[in-house]
């Protein structure tokens, strides 16, 4: 659906985006994560023909983005939340979605439905006459939302959905895209929030300017370091610690009694590591796996960059 | 290029501007003053013996009807500053730009939006102001002044064409200035040449007759037509949404 082959982006000097190669599946929700100035929104922007290219390929749905007929074709089918709602103030949420839906080239039924269908989804349905400078930053993203799906867009690009929003309305927010993503939309979405990105997206995307790595929320967890085994003791001393030298295996000594080991195979190597440090005289208190995060993966593909 | 388009960008600024009280009495209140001040003016000083010459009248009707080409300038200032810094300040231009929508046609319905309310008003206007100086001055000339060649020359041609002027100047401004205030006030500048042909017209050193009206118009053409091709290379997605500032 998305297919992008070495897209770069130059500014002058400043290169945005550089060499960026990323496949979209249909139905496929992909989060795009990376620090502020990664090049995300530029992305996102060359993607939905907003801006060019400097080098690079890309086609939606088969279209090519830098053909101005195509391009064309591409805005009709997609839908865009950008990361300024950029709503207009003095018109009616009603006012602002039937405006969009006839640029959208929706027919005028088909208008009126979705857009009482989208506002009573989103719980603005009842104040659809009022003008937006009265609406709170949570329902004006709603609405933008809302816009973004007026024409029914095979596409979705979503430029940090719930960011500035209060925990309550980020909930409402991630959980329509939820329901969209229920609906096999596909779904490009630039986010910061990590928890957001887990959540929701199939395949995850980390980003400085390249990307540094790619693959499900799972996959870029389990890139980074292998198995962790966590071992809570009473107290560590100097045999125990011998003892787990000869079991020749890697491990961190934390300030408060606990030992981080890395592991191969956890379910053979823990009773090992169990009975070798109460053979040593050690008190365990508990012992547990440790996972890696994508948090974890994130600092450490974009530190690399840095 | 599909008119309906700019048509509809056109009709939701309308919708705004119907919504902002200030654009409303800033666009009607000046022209409507002129319109029925202008005539009182002429009464109150009387026509013939001790008023205003009957062979200085044509003159100064003519000059006061330049008065309307400022206003279209003017006014057009008001609207344009709203219509294209306003977007940029509510930062709606790029959901707009996101749509199946071509920048020129953005830029035709951006440009129908800043230009027909103030003509409309000022069309409006001089239909009051000709009726009133006909009623005036019918029994002293023995004929109605107008409509005459003048005036339908200042109506159909200058004062569009300045309006025009003013509407391509807006464009190039917005991308230049962030507030509605500061375009407003750069746009007034272009007012000043007009000011100044209106100043030459009543004292005579450029009458302003068919002959130099026509000129004036041939003139605002050609600045018209080269301001167009500045302000659609201006008006460019990749240009509004990266050095817009």
């Amino acid at each position: 659906m998305i297919d992008a082959e070495n897209l770069t982006k130059k500014f002058d000097e400043l290169t945005a985006v550089d060499n960026l190669t990323l496949h979209v599946e249909e139905g496929e929700v992909f989060g795009f994560l990376g620090p502020n100035g990664a090049g995300k929104t530029t992305a996102m922007r060359m993607l939905s023909c907003l801006i060019s290219k400097t080098s690079g390929e890309v086609r939606i749905a088969g279209y090519d983005v830098s053909d101005d007929a195509d391009s064309l074709k591409i805005r009709k089918i997609i839908g865009l939340l950008p990361e300024n709602v950029g709503l207009y103030d003095d018109l009616s949420a009603y006012k602002n979605l039937d405006f969009y839906g006839k640029l959208y080239e929706c027919a005028e039924t088909q208008r009126e439905k979705n857009i009482e269908h989208f506002l009573k989804m989103l719980g603005i349905w009842e104040k659809r006459d009022i003008i937006v400078g009265k609406f709170s930053k949570g329902m004006k993203q709603k609405l933008a939302i809302a816009r973004a799906l007026i024409h029914d867009p095979e596409i979705l690009f979503l430029d940090e959905p719930t960011v500035n929003l209060d925990p309550e309305s980020s909930k409402t927010v991630r959980d329509f895209i939820l329901e969209l993503k229920k609906e096999k939309k596909t779904i490009f979405l630039n986010t910061h929030n990590l928890y957001e990105a887990q959540k929701i997206c199939d395949k995850i995307g980390i980003m400085n300017t390249k990307l540094m790595a790619i693959g499900t929320p799972r996959e870029l967890e389990e890139s980074i370091w292998g198995n962790k085994t966590l071992v809570h003791l009473e107290l560590i001393n100097d045999t125990i610690l011998q003892a787990l030298a000869r079991l020749s295996l890697k491990y961190i000594v934390t300030d408060n009694n606990q030992l981080i080991i890395d592991v191969a195979n956890p379910e053979k190597e823990n009773p090992l590591i169990v009975e070798a440090i109460v053979r040593a005289g050690g008190h365990v208190q508990y012992v547990t796996e440790l996972s890696p995060t994508l948090e974890d993966a994130y600092l450490k593909y974009v530190r690399e960059t840095e | 290029m599909r008119f309906w388009k700019s048509w509809v960008i056109a009709t939701k600024d309308f919708s705004i501007f119907r919504n902002k009280k200030g654009i409303i009495y800033s666009i009607v209140i000046l022209p409507l003053l002129l319109s029925i001040g202008l005539p009182l003016l002429i009464s109150a000083e009387g026509l013939g013996k001790g008023g205003i010459p009957i062979a200085a009248l044509p003159n100064l009707l003519n000059a006061f009807s330049f008065f309307f080409v400022i206003l279209a300038a003017s006014l057009t200032t008001v609207i344009a500053s709203y219509s294209l810094v306003g977007e940029k300040i509510e930062k709606s231009i790029e959901p707009l730009l996101a749509t199946p929508t071509t920048d020129e046609e953005i830029l035709l319905g951006k440009s129908f939006a800043a230009f027909l309310p103030p003509i409309a008003t000022i069309y409006f206007c001089l239909v009051i102001f000709m009726i009133l100086i006909d009623k005036l001055t019918y029994n002293t000339l023995g004929y109605f002044y107008f409509p005459n060649w003048n005036l339908l020359i200042i109506l159909l041609l200058v004062a569009p064409l300045s309006s025009i002027l003013t509407v391509e100047l807006g464009i190039i401004l917005s991308s230049r200035v962030n507030d509605v205030r500061t375009a407003q006030q750069l746009g007034q500048l272009v007012i000043i040449p007009f000011f100044a042909l209106y100043i030459l017209g009543e004292i005579g050193f450029i009458p302003l007759n068919i002959h130099n009206l026509l000129i004036i118009s041939a003139v605002l053409l050609v600045i018209d037509t080269i301001l167009f091709f500045i302000s659609t290379l201006t008006f460019r997605r990749e240009e509004i949404l990266i050095k817009w500032k």
